[in-house]
């Protein structure tokens, strides 16, 4: 079942077997999802088929001309792009059924407790403590940064439980549930004056062991399958030229000449040039896994989309002017997506500065460009001998 | 939608072309025939042309050529920069090559396609496609005037003249006085061309003849100036891992390691805007003026950055004449130049995707 052919068969199956018009969306999806045509890289039983993951496409165009209704996949980001790849590949045939069915139609959204206030490029130097008492473990601690969070029914978790080790022994991974009444879930206000993000405090959480993800102690390992998938779902879209930040400060410039100056236009070609060759780049990249040749080139790529929507949303302010000098809403909310292109630019400027910090900061990921792709030495290492307990703080 | 992939022929292209110029290019050789001042390499450029059929890529087998398109040129040049083989490989290959495939050449195009003539438009490198360009005197049957800036015109057979009266002419090397000029880049050197009442044979227009090739010529430079970038890079990076100072590899100092990663970037943002630019030309795409006019706003900096931060980073031994450095550098700069600054194609997207000036 890889061809693609075969596919489209099976796909007009789910089609006439569950028209989408007279289907209710979630049943459909539960339907697609038995089909195996969820996410057909997945193994059979699990919504998938075992087939190339490059054949999605051919579903997914397929489902789109029907009209069929979609899982709403930004919404479940989390669920779908890190807790799936990593329930998949760590998880027992138990927590892979539980799990990836109710994830993946977007009936239990899930939420990522990775960083905390003293451990963020730092991540393995993390704090909560995990103890175990019988068959489950007693969790406290604090995480931040989390999305999420507060619509979340799970969330993927990585904590401490053996603090006599060095650092990346001694963290184990777990499913938590939300729902646990010793989590406790804060908005965090950010500068853009919402919050996007939360804040969660975790007492005396009780996590049953058989919602551990892995060995014990090998909680690093697991958590690095979740980060890698987080930074291939970044690189795999087809963005249409002036599709990015680049779009409505084009736009705002053909509509409104009197806010032209000599010196705004060279620099909002140096960035449009800028923008559309990373736009290119991102392309390549796609067409590099299409093809099935992965190269290093995504860890790049964040590093020169966040510093193009930076200095792009920077420009917009200012051709702005007058209009530059307002913002269009402090309210705080806690909006469920992030949508750069719905709000004004000054918004697009202040929530772009997050750009360059969120899923690793620029410095960091420079020195993984540097280290992994260049070979250059790796930072030097003080704390690789030495036991948790002991670093610095 | 544009390939911006290298396909296994291209793959294998490179390959012969890296071999052959691993044997052939020696940057030690380069900079002796460079101050020789016979710079060009004819035994380099016999082997590309005459053994692998290079210079006729963009010909059709019909006149001699081998039918291929851009996107393989694209990849001679790359190997070409990262070489800074000195063959006049983009002006006669690509820019009088293209200008002759605009104009009714007749058996020059086949003769450029072997290799066995060498050819260059008698336009200065550094005029962008559009913009206005020096002009011969036609007068009573003969050429009249002074061309300066025309690079590989020393080691041309023919020129490809645009003259007064709107047409383009051949005119043999050996019927007008070609000098040197002394040139900031050592392997591509300019020249001046003065014609004193010389003959010369009508192709066709100027006009439309010049501007494809520097078309084309400014779309492909972009390949050159990744190949030197990628070769600066790559060099920098493998210097400073066996250079030591304070007891450890230079190369270990995250300051310097930012800057290499940066660097980095630049050159996989170059590849994608240089491949564009190569399939684009080759599918004769609509957006291919777009497209060539990104990949120079884009690339020649690159390239001179790449090249800037290989001396900087070689520090002392990069400032030394011995060092290969500088061949790179000044081709580099010499490049940002070619064809229309960074500057000029920015001004030509203004227009075409419509970002109007105040």
């Amino acid at each position: 079942m890889t061809h693609a052919a075969e596919l489209r068969d099976r796909t007009q199956e789910l089609l006439s077997a569950h028209p989408p018009a007279t289907t209710d969306r979630l049943d459909f999806l539960k339907a697609r999802f038995d089909a195996g045509l969820a996410w057909v890289h997945y193994p059979e039983g699990l919504g998938g088929l075992g087939a190339p993951r490059s054949l999605q496409a051919v579903v997914d165009a397929e489902l789109e001309a029907a009209g069929a209704p979609d899982n709403d996949p930004r919404r479940i980001g989390i669920g779908l792009g890190m807790a799936a790849p990593t329930i998949l590949g760590f998880g027992t045939e138990e927590q892979k059924r539980r799990f990836l069915r109710p994830l993946w139609v977007g009936e239990e959204v899930w939420c990522q407790l990775f960083s905390e206030p003293g451990a963020g490029s730092d991540l393995a130097a993390l704090g909560t403590r995990a103890v175990r008492d019988g068959d489950s473990w007693v969790v406290n601690g604090q995480k931040v940064w989390t999305s999420s969070a507060h619509v979340a029914r799970w969330a993927i978790l990585i904590a401490r439980t053996d603090p006599d080790v060095p650092k990346h022994r001694g963290i184990t991974y777990f499913i938590c549930d939300m729902t646990d009444p010793g989590v406790e879930v804060r908005p965090l206000r950010q500068i853009t004056g919402e919050a996007e993000f939360n804040e969660v405090f975790l007492t005396d959480v009780r996590i049953p062991d058989s919602h551990r993800l892995g060995e014990i102690g090998d909680g690093w390992r697991v958590a690095q399958t979740t980060l890698m998938n987080e930074r291939v779902s970044i690189g795999g879209m087809r963005i249409p030229r002036e599709g990015g930040m680049i779009g409505p400060v084009s736009k705002t410039w053909r509509e409104r000449p009197e806010l032209r100056t000599h010196d705004l236009h060279q620099r909002l070609l140096t960035l449009w040039v800028e923008a559309e060759v990373a736009r290119l780049a991102g392309e390549r990249l796609r067409q590099q896994l299409v093809a099935g040749q992965p190269g290093p080139e995504g860890s790049g790529l964040k590093l020169a989309f966040a510093r193009l929507n930076q200095e792009i949303s920077g420009l917009e302010v200012e051709l702005l002017g007058e209009e530059g000098l307002l913002y269009d809403d402090w309210t705080m909310r806690r909006p469920e997506l992030v949508d750069f292109t719905g709000r004004e630019a000054g918004y697009r400027y202040l929530r772009s500065k997050g750009n360059s910090i969120e899923g690793g900061t620029n410095e960091v990921l420079l020195n993984i460009v540097a280290e992994r792709v260049l070979g250059l030495p790796a930072e030097p290492r003080t704390d690789k001998d030495v036991a948790w307990k002991d670093l610095a703080r | 939608m544009t390939d911006l992939l290298y396909s296994e022929e291209e793959d294998a292209l490179r390959a012969a072309v890296r071999d052959l110029l691993a044997d052939h290019c020696d940057t030690a050789d380069v900079l002796a025939r460079a101050e020789s001042g016979a710079p060009y390499d004819p035994e380099l450029w016999k082997a590309l042309a005459d053994g692998m059929g290079l210079a006729g890529l963009l010909v059709p087998e019909s006149s001699g050529g081998q039918g291929a398109t851009h996107r393989e040129v694209s990849v001679v040049l790359e190997e070409l920069g990262r070489s800074v083989a000195p063959v006049p490989y983009l002006t006669s290959a690509v820019v009088a090559t293209e200008a002759l495939l605009a104009s009714d050449a007749g058996d020059l195009l086949g003769e450029l396609a072997s290799g066995r003539r060498i050819g260059a438009l008698a336009v200065a490198l550094n005029v962008a496609p559009g913009a206005a360009y020096q002009l011969v005197r036609h007068e009573n049957g003969a050429l009249h005037g002074e061309l300066t800036g025309i690079a590989d015109a020393a080691v041309a057979d023919v020129l490809l003249v645009p003259a007064d009266d709107g047409g383009l002419y051949a005119v043999e090397a050996d019927a007008v006085t070609v000098s040197p000029q002394v040139s900031l880049d050592l392997t591509r050197p300019v020249a001046t061309v003065v014609l004193e009442g010389a003959a010369g044979r009508l192709l066709g227009d100027a006009e439309p003849a010049v501007r494809r090739g520097l078309r084309a010529g400014a779309g492909l430079l972009a390949s050159e100036q990744l190949g030197l970038a990628d070769w600066c890079l790559t060099e920098t990076v493998r210097y400073l891992k066996d250079r030591k100072q304070f007891n450890r590899p230079v190369g270990g100092f995250q300051a310097l390691k930012h800057r290499l990663a940066q660097l980095w970037l630049e050159v996989v943002n170059a590849r994608a805007a240089a491949r564009n630019a190569a399939d684009a030309l080759a599918t004769g795409s609509t957006d291919a003026d777009v497209a060539v006019a990104l990949a120079q706003a884009y690339a020649a900096s690159v390239a001179v950055h790449a090249a800037e931060e290989a001396v900087q980073l070689h520090a002392g031994i990069g400032m030394t004449w011995e060092h290969p450095v500088h061949l790179y550098l000044k081709r580099a700069k010499a490049d940002s130049i070619a064809y229309g600054t960074a500057g000029r194609h920015r001004e030509a997207l203004a227009e075409l995707v419509d970002l109007p000036a105040p």
